[in-house]
């Protein structure tokens, strides 16, 4: 195999801005690098688009660009999240996802090692979900011009007949269902990115929920609509789900499913857990005869075994109440900005 | 973790919290009115707020927000120097990552930093001094806000800039003292205030015997109290107590953290690098005795001394109370551009933006609860 693109210093080989100029080093880096760890026969055609068979029902597409500093964190990577981001996006859609493009903006000097090690894990999670990527493109641009790498991940998933998510089949007395704990991405990437020193007591959940959500789909008719949890966390998923379907949440503080580091760790830093981002969580409104066994299902599931029952919906106009720990309650509403820890 | 687990125990938490509302009931009795507490604390603000304690109690206590939030009673002034600061060539600005959208006269550091601005938000003064370290070229300014809980780890910080012999490194210093401004709170003769909730972090460091002054001269019941639900509530069921039998005193609620002569080694540390000045304190104006600046002796750390900025003309504020909610005298629904024109999106005054400060926490958490 011939080396890609060695830098004149050291054993690094670095990302060059000619690996971008669509010529022999694009040439060779996807086909030496890109095709290591994407394996699909479509995308190894090479031709502008993939083309495929859809079967016949509603499509469902989404894209999402990813731009998580730092790349590297516990539990993940910036790789990873593309992946589980956009395939957890179709699947609460009620999708089954099909096909992933993904489109990579890389900065001149990027190691070619961190590079592999992305893709690496792309390749980990596709096979997880059992998703391919089909299409994708490489940009590079000049050293300073963006940070190490942007990653672009666009999903097209197919939604079977029966499955009829929405706002509108929201009902007081639907119950609020969470597949396990909260917190655990957005501190995770904190604590790297500020270098906390937490080493791996904390990581991340992102994961692919797909199949989880296949078989939850298939099963329940009664399931009313499902949110993804990412930035603003579970407070930010349950306010945006109320206030489109002009209902109120009801949530119980106690039923929330925490884990004691996430707790911890928070509570030192003064950031609230409710707000904090996940990658591998989902919120689930479902019919109050089917909740039971929803439940179950998702307890038998590795990515559901702390699932619980967290609140229910109410007659409203899109607030979201918590009852507190003491008996209190609480208002819970979108953030404005980023969290901030406190100051003393 | 088993410590706090037990702190928030909802078995323990209502049993207490029955207790706090017979006694309430009682004072209700015995005063002819709801008892009226203050709490002068921004996280014990946020920490009532956050387990919905106010809804629980209303009609039979009322619990008022005080002068908590060390960055709402930073003077405008003040502010619209540190953002002259983040304007001069040459110069990173550190900062608490509270300070970054707080509003100065007609811009903040986020919008600054948006408009090229070098503004770096840091967890620790000790991480401006690393900064200032890995940046030769240019001045790192950190400012200094905060009560006595953040003020001794300012001075290590200063400390730590010595003894590396940086000269890149100063702190532009706002930080207070808190038994001053409780002194003005309560002298004022139309307070009306049968209790006071004592910052648990600040009398960590001062010690509970630096707030005697409130029982012994002004014969109000105060209680120092961590932040739990049981703690707040612990602290209500004493001062409810001390309401109903007559009984003036300071007590220490938060045993497990704050001593009686306080932190000592805490309080040498402010006071090698700092002496105490009159501040100006929003809402108060002038309050004598209640700031700390840095000594002349260490002038060379002081960006006072060093980058001198001239104060701006204060500016009418735009129909802005922080001043009176501040005082304990309106609270954030009175406030007539609460929720309207003042959210914590597009914050009017530092106390809708802080985390600390009592509109913050009465958006985020009091809304709907009829407050």
């Amino acid at each position: 195999m011939t080396a890609i693109g060695r830098a004149s210093r050291g054993r690094d080989e670095v990302i060059l801005l000619a690996h971008g100029d669509g010529g022999a080093l694009t040439n060779e880096l996807v086909k030496g690098v890109f095709f290591k760890y994407f394996r699909s026969d479509t995308l190894r055609l090479l031709s502008d688009a993939a083309v495929f068979n859809v079967e016949k029902g509603r499509l469902a597409l989404t894209t999402d660009s990813f731009v998580v500093d730092p790349i590297f964190f516990s539990g993940g990577d910036i790789g990873r999240l593309a992946i589980c981001g956009t395939i957890n996006d179709l699947a609460v859609s009620g999708a089954r996802p099909l096909y992933l493009a993904a489109s990579f903006m890389i900065e001149e000097g990027f190691a070619l090692s961190d590079l592999e090690r992305v893709l690496s894990s792309m390749s980990v999670a596709c096979r997880a979900a059992g998703v391919s990527v089909v299409a994708g493109d490489t940009k590079v641009v000049g050293r300073g011009h963006l940070d190490k790498i942007f990653i672009t991940t666009t999903g097209v998933g197919v939604v079977p007949e029966g499955v009829d998510l929405g706002y509108h089949r929201l009902l007081p007395g639907d119950l609020v269902l969470i597949n396990g704990s909260v917190g655990n991405h957005g501190l995770a990437v904190l604590a790297a990115r500020e270098e906390l020193g937490f080493g791996d007591q904390i990581e991340s959940d992102c994961a692919p929920l797909n199949r989880l959500i296949d078989k939850l789909t298939r099963r329940f008719n009664g399931i009313k609509i499902m949110r993804d949890l990412t930035r603003g966390g579970l407070a930010t998923a349950a306010k945006e789900i109320a206030s489109a379907a002009g209902v109120d949440f009801w949530l119980t503080e106690k039923a929330i499913p925490l884990d004691a580091q996430v707790y911890g760790a928070a509570e030192m830093l003064g950031l609230d857990p409710l707000y904090l981002a996940n990658e591998g969580k989902f919120l689930m409104v479902i019919d109050v005869a089917q909740a039971n066994a929803a439940l179950d299902l998702m307890r038998g599931d590795r990515l559901g075994r702390q699932a619980c029952i967290i609140g229910e919906v109410r007659k409203g106009s899109g607030k979201v109440y918590l009852k507190t720990l003491p008996g209190g309650t609480r208002l819970l509403d979108l953030l404005a900005g980023a969290p901030l820890p406190r100051i003393c | 973790m088993w410590v706090l687990d037990k702190l928030r125990d909802p078995g323990l938490c209502g049993r207490l919290l029955e207790r706090v509302k017979k006694l309430a009931a009682d004072a209700v009795s015995h005063l002819g009115r709801p008892a009226v507490f203050m709490e002068v604390c921004g996280t014990h603000t946020t920490a009532i707020s956050r387990a919905g304690l106010r809804g629980i109690l209303a009609g039979s206590l009322e619990l008022r927000s005080g002068p908590g939030c060390p960055v709402c009673v930073t003077d405008i002034q003040e502010i619209d120097q540190m953002l002259g600061y983040a304007r001069l060539r040459g110069i990173t600005v550190a900062t608490f990552g509270d300070m970054i959208r707080v509003p100065g006269s007609n811009t903040s550091l986020e919008q600054e930093r948006a408009r090229g601005a070098d503004v770096r938000v840091v967890y620790s003064p000790a991480d401006a001094v690393s900064l200032a370290e890995s940046l030769p070229g240019r001045q790192v300014v950190f400012f200094g806000v905060g009560f006595e809980t953040t003020t001794p780890m300012v001075a290590l910080s200063l400390a730590e800039a010595n003894s590396r012999k940086l000269k890149n490194y100063s702190v532009f210093s706002v930080h207070k003292v808190v038994p001053p401004v409780l002194h003005a709170l309560v002298a004022e003769e139309d307070l009306l205030v049968d209790g006071l909730i004592l910052p648990g972090h600040v009398s960590a460091i001062t010690g509970r015997a630096a707030f005697d002054f409130l029982s012994d001269k002004f014969g109000i019941p105060s209680v120092i109290t961590g932040f739990e639900p049981f703690d707040i509530l612990g602290a209500l069921c004493q001062l409810l107590e001390m309401v109903l039998s007559g009984r003036a005193e300071v007590q220490n609620g938060y045993g497990r953290v704050v001593r009686e002569e306080g932190n000592k080694e805490a309080q040498g540390i402010i006071h090698k690098f700092f002496y105490v000045a009159d501040a100006s304190w929003r809402g108060f104006g002038s309050i004598p005795g209640s700031g700390l600046l840095l000594k002349r002796e260490f002038s060379g750390l002081d960006a006072r001394h060093r980058f001198p900025i001239p104060m701006l003309p204060l500016r009418p504020s735009k129909g802005c109370r922080c001043g009176d909610l501040l005082k304990g005298k309106i609270t954030p629904a009175q406030c007539p551009l609460f929720a309207g024109a003042c959210t914590p999106a597009k914050p009017v005054g530092p106390c809708m933006v802080s985390s600390e400060g009592a509109c913050s926490a009465y958006y985020r958490y009091e809304r709907g609860n009829g407050q």
